[in-house]
């Protein structure tokens, strides 16, 4: 089975994030970036499902040059090559421009299986998985919890809201979005790291793609939230704010 | 303005978000001078239809088929593709929900056009309409516009309008306009089998009074007792935010938020929770919301009454032990 991962990087989850100055991103400068903790499921996902049936599986990423990093980390962990879709202004595409680049990308491999994760922790649009198989003319299925493959078929289990799940059977090629948490992500090994540094990324420059870049959708301004609640925040030693804290609940609150 | 909400339902009964759809939908077009239009897309749901008919909205427009009785994202987009090109809105917009994320954007990218979503809100704006959304797991907001013509697509996260401020119809009943679909079983290439649950739930957290919910900055299993002990000082629950229980370190069924449960109690101790929007959708009702947390930056602040920042494993144990010096339990 030939499987595409489409694995994002993004900024680390403790990274202190700042607004750019023209307020449409954050400052990437000082802060650390890490594979899409979403992605790194769906990257398990695959690994396990070549271990079972054998096949290849490529990681597929788009963005500047750091973006080589998590596709390193990918083929340490046992993915076999690397796809790299480079394009530096990549943060400001919509997601309609994302998956047709990465749609075109894909297009050359005549993969079996496209997994994405479920969203990414920045833009966080979760519609990458869905607009590929549009895009490409494939079924799909999303928040995957399980994955039954053979016999050119897929059984998937999707989580449904409030408890319940349904399983769903579809023929290959297709796309799915896997759910985090449906599996426990492994660790590169010493030896994965070793032998990542033999297998290939490709790098395909985003523009050779012929994919337009006109956007459906407008990212005007980002900016801290407004509360919606004013927060007391309770000072001093862990001592003295536990025990205002517990003044504050029993008489102001009066929850306790 | 020419606005289409689209409800959910599944096996005849509304999915509730639906009509916080609504609310915003007819907030949207009364701010734009513009008519609402609400769909039902199923089959045999045409009392759902005229149960929507009694909210204000100009037409409800019934779409039904044989092969909707089940949802898949085939049928859904190539029914609603038809209905939209037959209509031309100008926006779409459907509740966030699983369903909706699986198919809504396939059917705008049918049509060539873009979908922004989970909003929060929108602002209208110099005949402008601006939605805003959150990035960063609620670390920021953005405010986001269409670029180029409509159709433009658009869904709200939960909870973002209020269900109960759908106005009703002002003279009874808008009237429901049947369209009729085309649609063959071999587009439809995904075979949906029957839905169940897991496991009965052994836990109602929707019930308790009190919650303890532990996230991220706990750490470590074995920093979860610590967590325990100040729940049963409290006479709490002890609940988690998605990543615990993703972990295994709390059983699937004590997780909050839109993948877990949906609760309100009277007082909610968020412990290194970060305040992902997954997680605050679940528990933003609560009367009393405390967040203890490392980062003062975290979004859990944006929605607690009280916050201590610091560090967890030095105020949990300084927090139980003033509980139990005031005798709380």
């Amino acid at each position: 089975m030939k499987i595409i991962v489409c694995i994002k990087q993004v900024p680390a989850k403790d990274a202190p994030l700042a607004i750019s100055p023209d307020g449409t991103w954050i400052r990437e400068t000082d802060i650390g970036f890490e594979m899409n903790e979403p992605d790194s499921f769906a990257l398990e996902e695959a690994l396990r499902l070549k271990e079972k049936h054998g096949g290849e599986v490529i990681a597929l990423s788009m963005g500047p040059a750091r973006v080589t990093q998590t596709l390193k980390e990918a083929l340490a962990k046992g993915a076999d090559r690397g796809i790299h879709v480079t394009d530096d202004k990549f943060f400001s595409l919509d997601p309609l421009g994302s998956a047709r680049s990465l749609a075109a990308a894909i297009q050359k491999e005549n993969a079996d299986l496209i997994l994405t994760g479920l969203q990414s922790d920045d833009h966080g649009f979760g519609q990458t998985g869905v607009l590929l198989a549009e895009i490409l003319g494939l079924p799909h299925a999303t928040i995957i919890m399980q994955i039954e493959a053979g016999d050119g078929r897929l059984k998937v289990k999707r989580e449904l809201e409030a408890g319940w799940f349904q399983w769903v059977e579809l023929p290959v090629p297709a796309v799915l979005s896997i759910q985090s948490g449906i599996n426990k992500v492994r660790y590169a090994t010493l030896k994965g790291i070793m032998a990542a540094k033999k297998k290939e990324i490709t790098t395909i420059p985003r523009e050779s793609l012929g994919v337009s870049s006109e956007a459906t959708q407008k990212l005007e301004r980002i900016y801290v939230p407004q509360k919606t609640k004013k927060t007391e925040f309770i000072t001093g030693t862990p001592k003295e704010a536990a025990a205002k804290l517990v003044e504050k609940l029993k008489h102001d609150a009066r929850v306790i | 303005m020419k606005i289409l909400a689209i409800t959910e339902q599944r096996e005849g009964k509304w999915n509730k978000a639906s009509f916080e759809t609504i609310a915003a939908a007819q907030q949207i077009a009364k701010d734009t001078g513009g008519t609402l239009s609400a769909a039902v897309i199923g089959s045999g749901v045409s009392a759902l239809a005229g149960e929507l008919s009694a909210k204000n909205v100009a037409e409800v427009v019934l779409i039904e088929h044989d092969l909707l009785k089940t949802y898949t994202p085939d049928g859904y987009s190539l029914a609603l593709a038809q209905v939209i090109r037959q209509m031309n809105p100008d926006l779409v917009v459907f509740p966030h929900t699983y369903e909706v994320r699986d198919f809504a954007p396939k059917l705008a990218a049918s049509l060539g056009k873009g979908m922004i979503g989970d909003c929060i809100g929108y602002r209208h704006e110099n005949g402008k309409l601006i939605f805003v959304r959150q990035m960063f797991q609620g670390k920021t907001a953005a405010d986001v516009t269409f670029a180029g013509a409509g159709p433009w697509f658009a869904t709200f996260q939960a909870g973002a309008f209020r269900a109960d401020l759908a106005a009703n119809h002002p003279s009874g009943k808008a009237p429901v306009n049947k369209v009729a679909v085309d649609l063959q079983p071999e587009q439809i290439r995904t075979k949906p089998l029957e839905m169940f649950r897991e496991a009965k739930q052994a836990v109602d957290l929707t019930q308790a009074a009190i919650i303890v919910a532990i996230g991220r900055g706990i750490k470590a299993p074995e920093n979860i007792p610590l967590a325990e002990k100040l729940a049963k000082v409290l006479g709490a629950e002890i609940a988690a935010s998605r990543p615990i229980c993703d972990e295994g370190w709390l059983p699937m069924e004590r997780q909050i938020g839109s993948s877990g449960q949906t609760v309100a109690p009277k007082l909610y101790v968020a412990l290194g929770i970060s305040g992902a929007i997954q997680h605050v959708v679940g528990m933003k009702g609560s009367r009393t919301i405390v967040a203890i947390n490392k980062d003062q930056n975290a979004p859990i602040f944006e929605v607690a009454d009280y916050g201590i920042v610091g560090d967890l494993f030095e105020l949990i144990p300084a927090l139980t032990e003033e509980l139990e010096k005031a005798g709380a339990a």
